[in-house]
């Protein structure tokens, strides 16, 4: 029996590492590994990255991609003060209403508020972009495969297309990309945000950040869920190891 | 049943039991007047281990119904607001979607168990179809549940799968639409199928209580596959397996809240993460991995002709949809199917390499079925799909005239003869 369940292990093993190999065949270049602070039992979120994350989606990605399920209160998560959760709020303009007399109104934005689209619908985003839809950017990490390694590799995965690729109007060249041609061009350039912690802003930097940022908005459970399994494994440990003695001294009794 | 008791025992609990005999009858059924077979392995932990985890799908499946909208327009949005808002409902989500995981590994591995020690035959037929038809229900509200979250492979798995029913001749297209209860997976398809996935795990719940009531009748199987002849040959249930249930629950649980707080997405598919879009198909359709090795045998499935000449009697679809929920309604025919007399394939040569075959082909089948159909992969998924079939024809046939080792006396012989020797 036991030899059986190592035959049946090492199959298993081997079945499943062809199996990634399959998919990793297509035709784009698999993601490069990045060593995030959130991989592992023990994974955090880095608040410094989280916030300079935050700073090159505000600055950078805001402008074509939502984050339609954060809400600016949920950034005190990521170390952000109440006081500039409120100030940051304020800068934006949401649409309420309607008022007594029956308008839709604008007002400044305050902490209990959604990162607002930067469309009106997906058809205005198309017409502006050439025919191409900008994700909403909330699940992106856990919308892909290897979603973090992948955001990375894309966002920092930009060359000049190879001589025997003929690329269509508006498209540019990722190797990364499924299909390795996207809309969207490459977004970061270095020293492109001015880091408030001095950080020097390259285009890997700012990726990292961006990632680990987007990382969070995917998962805002993540450390929580984390911290709450060591307790529960640690637990269940204890209680297996109390039932396995209790099981074997009771059964000792019969032989 | 309808003994009246005689006499009523002094105290509440007396009382009670002189009303309503529910203390002997929890005695009867999982206590110390059930006798089990003293020599029952760790193999035999996970009936209880798949009670565990029906009670664990009700019990998160109805909190998740209080915060759920099945509106196409609404249901993505309200489970991303469970992860997000609701009090510990990532917990909720994330026990639901990895329990139904939990507690296909834990069947799948109660059914190989009964395959192997034979736990099936004699006299325990209506026992093993009973499991056969929890296993389909399963399959359905598995299948139900994994389109309510209504991402891109919600939608995408409940077209394709429900599209299999246009394969009937005739009337499948109308049968199509009265499942969708339109023209294409809509709004009412999502409602009705919240509806049945919420009835059916209660339906499955009647079902095991019918399987529990015929284990009841015969008793365990056991590793050596014969029957208990004395007292000796047994253990009562409680305390001997109720602590030996707890230590497999521990155990059970360490492994499946392992993948809850870590790895909670590994098991599924980041394209549900992508809301439903139906004019979007993915890449790749692929179901849950639990129904990959069915998925597989649909797909490898041919025409069915005259080879070498146009004539074809069948299409591959219909065909494949009859392979695909044959290769389960033939296992309501292995009680007779397999002709041995003895049930343990520790006794049987030829049995043991058949059903390891099999075992094997299983796992070559799931990974098989999440490839893409095309290629090399048909051809090995037409083989894989003989060695399948292949099982049960090979056993019909060898188990008439197998040399099988000969069996101990008794349960309780084996067991003090040669302790070491057990599991």
């Amino acid at each position: 029996m036991k030899k059986t369940i190592r035959i049946t292990a090492t199959t298993l093993a081997f079945l499943s590492l062809t199996a990634a190999a399959a998919y990793a065949a297509g035709d784009y270049k698999p993601a490069r590994s990045v060593e995030w602070p959130f991989k592992g039992v023990f994974g955090t979120v880095d608040e410094q990255a989280a916030q300079r994350g935050f700073q090159v989606y505000k600055e950078v990605c805001a402008a074509c991609h939502g984050l339609k399920r954060i809400a600016f209160r949920n950034l005190a998560d990521i170390g952000f003060t109440e006081a500039e959760i409120k100030a940051l709020a304020a800068t934006y303009q949401i649409k309420d209403g309607p008022n007594e007399e029956g308008e839709m109104f604008e007002r400044p934005g305050k902490p209990s508020d959604y990162f607002p689209s930067p469309f009106a619908n997906e058809n205005q985003a198309r017409a502006t972009h050439n025919g191409a839809y900008p994700l909403d950017l909330s699940l992106i990490v856990k919308a892909r495969d290897n979603g973090a390694n992948y955001l990375y590799s894309l966002l920092t995965g930009y060359v000049p297309a190879p001589a025997d690729v003929t690329l269509g109007a508006g498209m540019h060249y990722n190797p990364y990309f499924p299909g390795k041609a996207l809309a969207m061009a490459a977004p970061l350039s270095d020293g492109q945000v001015a880091y408030q912690d001095g950080t020097q802003a390259s285009i890997d930097q700012m990726a990292r950040d961006v990632t680990i940022f987007l990382q969070w908005a995917a998962e805002p459970e993540m450390e929580e869920r984390k911290q709450m399994g060591i307790k529960v494994l640690f637990f269940l440990a204890v209680f297996t190891g109390f039932m396995f003695v209790a099981y074997r001294r009771l059964w000792s009794n019969l032989h | 049943m309808a003994n009246k008791p005689t006499a009523q025992a002094p105290g509440v609990k007396g009382w009670i039991e002189y009303r309503l005999p529910i203390f002997s009858f929890i005695d009867n059924s999982l206590g110390s007047k059930y006798p089990a077979p003293r020599n029952l392995n760790y193999w035999w932990n996970f009936g209880s281990l798949a009670g565990i985890c029906l009670v664990m799908q009700i019990l998160t499946g109805l909190f998740l119904t209080m915060h759920y909208v099945p509106h196409t327009s609404l249901a993505f949005d309200s489970v991303e607001r469970i992860m997000r808002e609701v009090n510990f409902g990532w917990l909720l989500r994330y026990m639901h979607a990895v329990g139904a995981s939990m507690f296909f590994i834990v069947v799948y591995i109660h059914i190989s168990r009964g395959l192997y020690y034979g736990s099936y035959k004699a006299p325990r037929e209506i026992l093993w179809w009973l499991g056969l038809v929890i296993f389909l229900l399963m399959m359905a509200t598995a299948f139900l549940g994994y389109v309510l979250p209504w991402g891109q492979m919600s939608f995408w798995g409940a077209t394709v799968i429900t599209n299999l029913f246009s394969a009937i001749p005739g009337i499948g297209e109308p049968i199509v639409h009265w499942l969708w209860g339109g023209f294409s997976v809509e709004n009412p398809t999502l409602n009705r199928f919240y509806s049945l996935h919420f009835l059916l795990p209660f339906v499955i719940v009647g079902v095991v209580v019918l399987h529990i009531w015929a284990l009841h009748i015969h008793g365990s199987n056991n590793p050596l596959g014969i029957d208990v002849k004395t007292p000796q040959d047994t253990v009562p249930f409680h305390p001997y397996y109720t602590y030996k249930d707890f230590f497999g629950f521990g155990v059970f649980l360490i492994f499946m809240f392992s993948f809850v707080f870590f790895a909670p997405n590994v098991l599924g598919h980041p394209d549900n993460y992508i809301p439903a879009n139906p004019l979007v198909t993915p890449p790749h359709i692929v179901p849950e991995w639990y129904f990959l090795p069915f998925y597989a045998i649909l797909r490898a499935t041919p025409d069915i002709g005259i080879p070498l000449t146009s004539i074809v009697f069948m299409d591959a679809k219909l065909a494949g949809v009859i392979a695909m929920f044959g290769s389960i309604m033939i296992l309501f025919a292995l009680p007779w199917i397999d002709r041995s007399p003895v049930r343990s394939g520790d006794f049987r040569p030829l049995f043991k390499p058949l059903y390891w075959l099999f075992i094997v082909n299983m796992f070559f089948l799931g990974w098989l079925g999440a490839m893409p159909a095309d290629g090399i992969y048909v051809i090995m998924g037409r083989v894989a799909m003989t060695i399948y079939f292949g099982y049960f024809v090979a056993l019909w046939f060898l188990s008439k005239n197998e040399k099988t080792l000969p069996l101990p006396r008794s349960i309780s012989d084996a067991v003090l003869t040669k302790p070491a020797a057990a599991h």
